[in-house]
């Protein structure tokens, strides 16, 4: 059974059709990686998952339940699905651990130390094991990507978003973000992710879509079709980015 | 008439009782302020269409018309419209809730807006319902940047007390025209009474920068 699927998806901001019948539909411990040039709606299509987009148009299903069930059901996909932006939005008034912990506290209802040795756990996960006393504002982008994805882990998702966890980064920082990457996807979550790394999309992608003008453009295994664009305008792009 | 500092002295227990009503009036007001301001403000900047009307209505009814206006209406007009009996003293802090609230209101729907739309998604995006990624995360940082805006209200507050003299509640302007009523010390009442408002606002802008400097913005 699939766990995300788009049936025939729209997504519109007023006149400006965004995301056009996209059909997509993705199975437990997938990779997917999403490409293509900005403005092609690999954002919208991401943030859609987990209804930070109302879609406008057709269905969404997040692991048999739908992104239109209203504000109960949204909060049981979001638990779910776990995300990691671009601009790493930590609460800047929090320390690390307590930014890993709030989920679970005011989530899953976990005691303030239940939470915080969980929270630990997570920190230790990622690399960062002795910066939970710090505020995000002492971390580097890295390390705060990293506290991000450990908070999107904390409340136990099913399958993590990430919309270029590693864009905002200076090249020598990224790779410690794509290392906590790597491992996720080696112990096997479900990840749909958008990145412009296609050392990480041929090491761990099961499967990689390009995305043009809010379709679907291409959709295969990255190893094939990264070395040998199908398409003439993925061609191009890639040629961009590498 | 020659003007003698020392007579200032006399009038001091006068003085000091009509600063106790002002200070009555203006922490009521504000207290009564800050709830109906947070209220309309939290529905300006997330309630539907219709909270939304309602607040902004308030916010501008409030907003284009003087507080003597507001007052007296409530004190001589409201009892012929709805056959409502209001002392002078309800009506003074009535006005300041009114007209604080919907300062306020701009204030508050302002802090919590200018807070990063990505933290409000991040929280969101964790699971929480949006009541408690206000509660959470959005309204403590809000609170950090309401304090400037608010504390300089408080000031604006305090000062609008005096234009209640037009109701004849007993506070501090009303008792300096009274002092100088029966003795004609314009220079002396007028500083003594301006010394007093000085006092007051001195020790509320002191008391603001000390919990904003204890807090950061962040
Ligand atoms: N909140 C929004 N309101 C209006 N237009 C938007 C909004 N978010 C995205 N868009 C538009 O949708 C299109 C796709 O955006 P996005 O999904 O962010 O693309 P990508 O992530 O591929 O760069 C762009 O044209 C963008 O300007
Ligand atoms: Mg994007």
């Amino acid at each position: 059974m699939s766990f995300i699927e788009f049936k025939n998806t729209s997504k519109a901001f007023g006149p400006l059709q965004v995301l056009k019948d996209v059909d997509l539909s993705t199975e437990k411990g997938e990779v997917v990686v999403l490409i293509g040039p900005s403005g092609s709606g690999k954002s919208t299509l991401l943030r859609c998952i987990n209804g930070l987009e109302t879609i406008t148009g057709g269905d969404l299903i997040v692991d048999g339940l739908s992104v239109t069930g209203g504000k109960k059901v949204l909060c049981e996909i979001r638990q779910e699905a776990g995300m990691v932006f671009q601009q790493f939005n930590l609460f800047p008034q929090m320390t690390a651990l307590q930014n890993v912990a709030l989920g679970p506290r005011k989530v899953r209802g976990l005691s303030k130390d239940e939470a915080e040795i969980q929270a630990q756990a997570l920190l230790d996960k990622v690399g960062l094991s002795d910066k939970g006393g710090h505020y995000p504002a002492e971390l580097s982008g890295g390390q705060q990507q990293r506290v991000a994805i450990a908070r999107a882990l904390a409340v136990k998702p099913k399958v993590m978003l990430f919309d270029e966890p590693t864009s905002a980064l200076d090249p020598e920082l990224k790779h410690e973000v794509l290392n906590v990457m790597l491992q996720l996807a080696k112990e096997g979550m479900t990840m749909v992710v958008v990145t412009h790394e296609m050392a990480f999309a041929k090491q761990v992608g099961t499967r990689l879509i390009f995305m043009e003008h809010g379709k679907i453009a291409v959709d295969d295994d990255p190893r094939t079709v990264i070395d040998t664009p199908p398409n003439p305008r993925m061609k191009d792009f890639l040629s961009h980015v590498e | 008439m020659q003007v003698d500092w020392s007579i200032m002295f006399d009038f001091i227990p006068q003085l000091i009782a009509g600063a106790k009503v002002t200070i009555y009036i203006t922490v009521l007001g504000l207290i009564g302020g800050i709830v109906l301001g947070s209220i309309a403000g939290l529905m300006r900047a997330y309630g539907g269409k219709i909270l939304n009307a309602i607040a902004f209505t308030y916010i501008e009814l409030i907003r284009g018309t003087p507080i003597v206006v507001q007052v007296m209406f409530l004190y001589f007009a409201l009892p012929v419209l709805a056959d409502i009996r209001i002392d002078p003293m309800s009506a003074a802090v009535l006005a300041i809730v009114v007209n604080a609230g919907a300062y306020i209101a701009e204030i508050v729907r302002g802090a919590f807006l200018s807070i990063n739309k990505g933290l409000t998604e991040a929280g969101l995006a964790i699971g929480m319902p949006h009541w408690k990624v206000l509660l959470y995360i959005i309204g403590p940082l809000a609170f950090r940047r309401l304090i400037p805006p608010l504390g300089n209200q408080f000031i604006v507050s305090l000062k609008d007390t005096s234009l209640f003299i037009v109701i004849g509640v007993g506070e501090l302007t009303r008792t300096g025209q009274e002092i100088m009523a029966a003795n004609f010390r314009a220079v002396e009442i007028w500083t003594a009474v301006a010394i007093c408002y000085l006092i007051m606002t001195g020790t509320m802008t002191f008391a603001l920068r000390s919990v904003e400097k204890r807090m950061k913005i962040l």
